[in-house]
Order: structure tokens, then sequence, then C-alpha cells
């Protein structure tokens, strides 16, 4: 990516996390000194409905926080990719979540990493925090946001008297970074 | 200073209010602005604050004129349908001289519409509301920072000019997370308005009334002109006096042809097109009011001399665009281009515009 800028759209249903796992790349790059910008696709749906988030990460003032080409798209499940594939913009990047997405095979014109989200959540002991797993994805890709960022952003989003969350969730960015390799 | 918190632009006025000093809030839920009495609810008992969700907005306003006549710090906040209730208590308010912030997080309208950003209130906003010769103050923040720091200026203006004012907001910024480093504490002395009801100072003369109702012809006309007076001083400090500056944001103005114009939330997407026109050699750049009343007509006299065409953008089918015209008084051509029903225009469709003012062709 290699820019001063990286616009993230996310995506999945509702209860997947997408607007957590947006929080925690806007709080990582707010950590590091970068601008940020968060926010939520928010409609009348509640749980089992569509939810998307953009964020902009910039090491410059944000004039648009508005993403209509993003850099990556983070796909939770298929109908996010259905919605959002064509906007990635050309030599961008799909993280996708291969535990539910059995589609192979997309744009040739972007970068594409598949990560079994669910699966790799499921073996650090939730598959609740498939969300940090893409999240750890992703820090393997960020030009600004390092995975060490990552690991420092994480104790301010999670409640202080919650210890164990803390470490389930930490396993899971690992998880992430370690299974993320661009196939494209 | 403080450090940089992440919050929604909904919380970062919830918390600003509570800085400034306001321990009132009165109110009713609605989307996208929940998030802001949901914010106080918790907040407010914790400095010893008063949060009351109302049965109706028709209510929770005219407890704001109780509070704000009691000589308090008070604020309720509301999207577009539930700013229509509020109205009626708006218009007794600015009457009555009381001062209070109001917030409208503007969504799709007319009517129910939808929960999705929109700058259609716009005319509501500036043109009063309500019923009878009054203004409210009008301010328009454009990003997560603003929505805090504009919320302190806002309990400022009012103690000020004793009058309410309306901070002025869409689906998107009260929704949004961005940095925000908080302001200080402002120290507020609730015993410190002579006029006010709840006033018990050292000097406390005759008992205070605080009244919207003029019934003799002659006592209405000379208050409404009173009014009228206040007014004209608020336009002169937000066009030549202290606020001038904070009135307005100008972008790369100076050697512009082509003034895009815009606020809140459509400012920063005008800058992004300001920088796109630039690299492509049109010299564009932008004017974004911060107050929308008074309006900063001083600056499109100016630029009217220099600039050759204004492009007004809003998130409506053409409001703020009128007080463009009049500002720039028919000196030059002024061009309208919006989305509505809680669409978002892109950059890319306010560039193709620009291209077909600029290369006509």
């Amino acid at each position: 990516m290699g820019k001063e800028t990286e616009e993230i759209i996310m995506a999945g249903f509702g209860g997947q996390g997408i607007l957590f796992l947006g929080k925690v790349l806007a709080e990582t790059g707010m950590m590091i000194g970068q601008n940020v910008s968060w926010i939520p696709a928010y409609g009348p749906e509640m749980r089992g409905g569509t939810a998307n988030c953009s964020v902009v990460i910039s090491r410059q003032e944000i004039a648009s926080p508005i993403v209509i080409e993003p850099d990556t798209l983070i796909a939770m499940n298929r109908p996010s990719v259905a919605k959002f594939i064509e906007q990635i913009r050309p030599g961008g990047m799909l993280i996708y979540n291969s535990s539910l997405i059995d589609q192979k095979e997309f744009r040739s014109d972007i970068k594409v990493c598949a990560i079994p989200a669910n699966e790799l959540a499921a073996e650090v002991g939730s598959d609740k925090v498939a969300n940090v797993v893409m999240a750890g994805a992703y820090a393997r890709f960020s030009d600004m946001m390092n995975f060490d960022a990552f690991l420092k952003a994480f104790p301010t989003l999670m409640p202080a008297n919650k210890k164990e969350l803390l470490e389930l969730n930490l396993a899971a960015l690992k998880k992430g970074y370690d299974c993320a390799q661009s196939t494209h | 200073m403080a450090e940089k918190v992440l919050m929604k632009g909904n919380e970062a006025i919830g918390e600003a209010a509570v800085l400034a000093g306001c321990r009132y809030y009165f109110g009713y839920p609605i989307t996208p602005q929940s998030e802001l009495p949901a914010y106080l609810a918790k907040r407010l008992p914790e400095v010893d604050g008063v949060f009351v969700q109302a049965e109706s907005e028709v209510a929770a306003i005219n407890m704001v004129y109780g509070a704000g006549s009691a000589g308090a710090r008070v604020m309720t906040s509301s999207s577009s349908p539930g700013m229509s209730l509020k109205q009626e208590g708006v218009s007794y308010i600015a009457g009555a001289e009381i001062p209070c912030l109001l917030v409208n997080v503007v969504r799709g309208g007319p009517g129910l519409g939808n929960i999705a950003p929109a700058q259609s209130d716009y005319w509501q906003a500036t043109r009063g509301g309500g019923h009878g010769d009054y203004r409210t103050l009008v301010l328009a923040p454009n990003s997560v920072q603003e929505m805090a720091d504009m919320t302190i200026a806002g309990f400022e203006f009012a103690d000020r000019f004793r009058n309410p004012v309306l901070l002025l907001s869409d689906g998107v910024l009260g929704q949004m997370m961005e940095p925000v480093t908080l302001p200080d504490p402002v120290d507020y002395e609730v015993n410190s308005k002579k006029w006010a009801l709840g006033y018990n100072g050292k000097d406390k003369g005759e008992r205070n009334l605080c009244s919207s109702i003029f019934l003799d012809v002659d006592e209405l006309e000379e208050h409404n002109w009173h009014l009228y007076q206040k007014y004209q001083v608020m336009t002169d400090l937000f066009s030549t006096g202290e606020y001038k500056d904070f009135a307005v944001e100008e972008h790369l103005c100076e050697d512009a042809e082509i003034i895009l114009v815009g606020y809140g939330i459509i400012s920063r997407i005008l800058k992004t097109v300001v920088e796109k026109c630039r690299k492509r050699g049109i010299k564009a750049g932008m004017v974004r009011p911060k107050v929308l009343w008074p309006y900063p007509t001083h600056v499109f006299e100016r630029l009217a001399k220099t600039a050759s065409q204004f492009l007004v953008v809003e998130m409506s089918c053409g409001q703020m665009v009128e007080d463009v015209k009049l500002s720039v008084n028919g000196k030059k051509p002024v061009y309208f281009f919006g989305r509505t029903g809680g669409t978002i225009p892109s950059d890319f469709e306010i560039l193709n515009e620009v291209d077909k003012l600029v290369r006509p062709d």
C-alpha cells in the first residue's frame, strides 16, 4: 500500500462485530499518532441484518471521511463481497472470511487474502472473536500500523477488569496475523 | 491539555456540555442522535446533574424553558421530526430571551422521512423555525472535535446574547468517531444571571419574570424592536466584530475562480474536491460557513469581486443556496448541486459538476 492514507471498508452481518473491528483499526491508528475517522452504516436493521463500517487512517488531516473507493475490503460474509467488491480501488486488497465465503475467484486487479476467521477464532476459544482475527490479518498488510501497534491499542478497547477477554482477543489477533499472506 | 479520545460526535456533545457546566438535559430519544441522551443519562448523575427523558419533545423543550429561566445551563437535542415538535417552545424561549443549547442531528425529511444524514432543516434552523419575529444563533460543526468545541461556544454565546443557540449537525457527524481533545471545564456559576428567576445575589432587586406574553400591542412592538436590535448586534459581531473569524472557514479562496460553498459534513467532501481540482489545474476554493445565522455575508461580498462563479453543495434540494445568492447579490452566478433523501454526494459527482461549469464544452 505505501500511501499517506489507508481507507478500509469492513462488512458482514449484524452480530459479527463489524463496528468493533472498525474501532480496533481506528483506535490503533490514533494510538500511533495518525488521523483517523470511523463511520458506521447505521440503519433500521439489527441482528442478522447487514452491517458495514468505513475507517480512514491518514498521516494528513482527513478531508472527506466518506470512503467510496477503499484500499481494502474486509468481508466477513458472502453478501458483503457482492456488495462492495466493485468499489475496491484497482490494486487494492480483499481480505475475506473463507469460513463463510466459498467463492475462490475474484477481480484479477486486486490482491486477495483468505482467512478462515471462524475456525481460527474457535481454535483460540470462541468464534465470537472472528472479527479480531481479521484485524490481525489486516495488521500484516497495513503500511501504517504494525502488529505491535495493535497489541498496544487493545487494552484500551477492553474493559479493564476482564483480563481473560484481553488474552482471548490478543490470541485471536495473533492467529489472524500469522495466517495472513496475499495470494495474488 | 488532555489526551485524545476516540468518540462519536453525539457523545462528544454530551461530554462537552458537562464540561461547559450544563447540568440539565431534557429530551426524547430519536435516531440518529440517541447516543447523546444515552451518554448524558449516565454522565449527568455523576456530576449531580439532572437527566429527564420527557414524555414528549413538547414537554422536553418546555422543561428547558423552565430550567433556563431559573438561570441554569440547559440543553435539549433531537433529530428533524423531533425538532419540528419543539418549535413552539423554541419560539417562547426566544421571545422570553432564555439562553439554552438546542442540538439537531438532522435526518432525511420531510415528515417521518428516514434516519439517514441530511441538511434539509437549514430553513427551519436559520429562519427561526417557530412563529414570530425571532432568530436563533446557528452553529454548524464539521468534525467530532468541533461538535465538542461548538457545544462549549454555544453555551457561552447563549448566555452572552440571552438567546437560544442551535447546533446544526447531521447523521454522519453524530454517528462518526474521530479523535477528540476535550476542552477544559468551564467554571459556571448558576447564580450569576440577574434577570433569572433563581437569582439570589446580594443586589437582588424586584422579583424577576421570564415571559413572552406582551398583550399590549405597543409593548410587544417595543419588545420585538428590542430583539431586532439584539440580532443586529449579533450580526455585527459575526461579520465585522470579534467573532468574524469564528464565523467562517476559507480554503484556498485567494486566487480561486470557482468557489465551492458547503457547511457541515459537506465541507469535508468539498475539501477533497478542491484538492482534486487543484491537481487538475482548476483554481477552486472553498467557503464553509461555521455560523449559519447570522450568515457570513461579508465573505461572499468580498469574494464576489475576485471569483468568477460559486457552486453551492448541500444534502438538500437547495436551501442555503438562497443565502449565498442574497450575499453575492447578483454580482456573479451562483449554481447549486445537491443530493437529498439521506444520500451523501460523492467527491466524484461534485467534481463532475465543477468540470461542467469550468469547461462548459
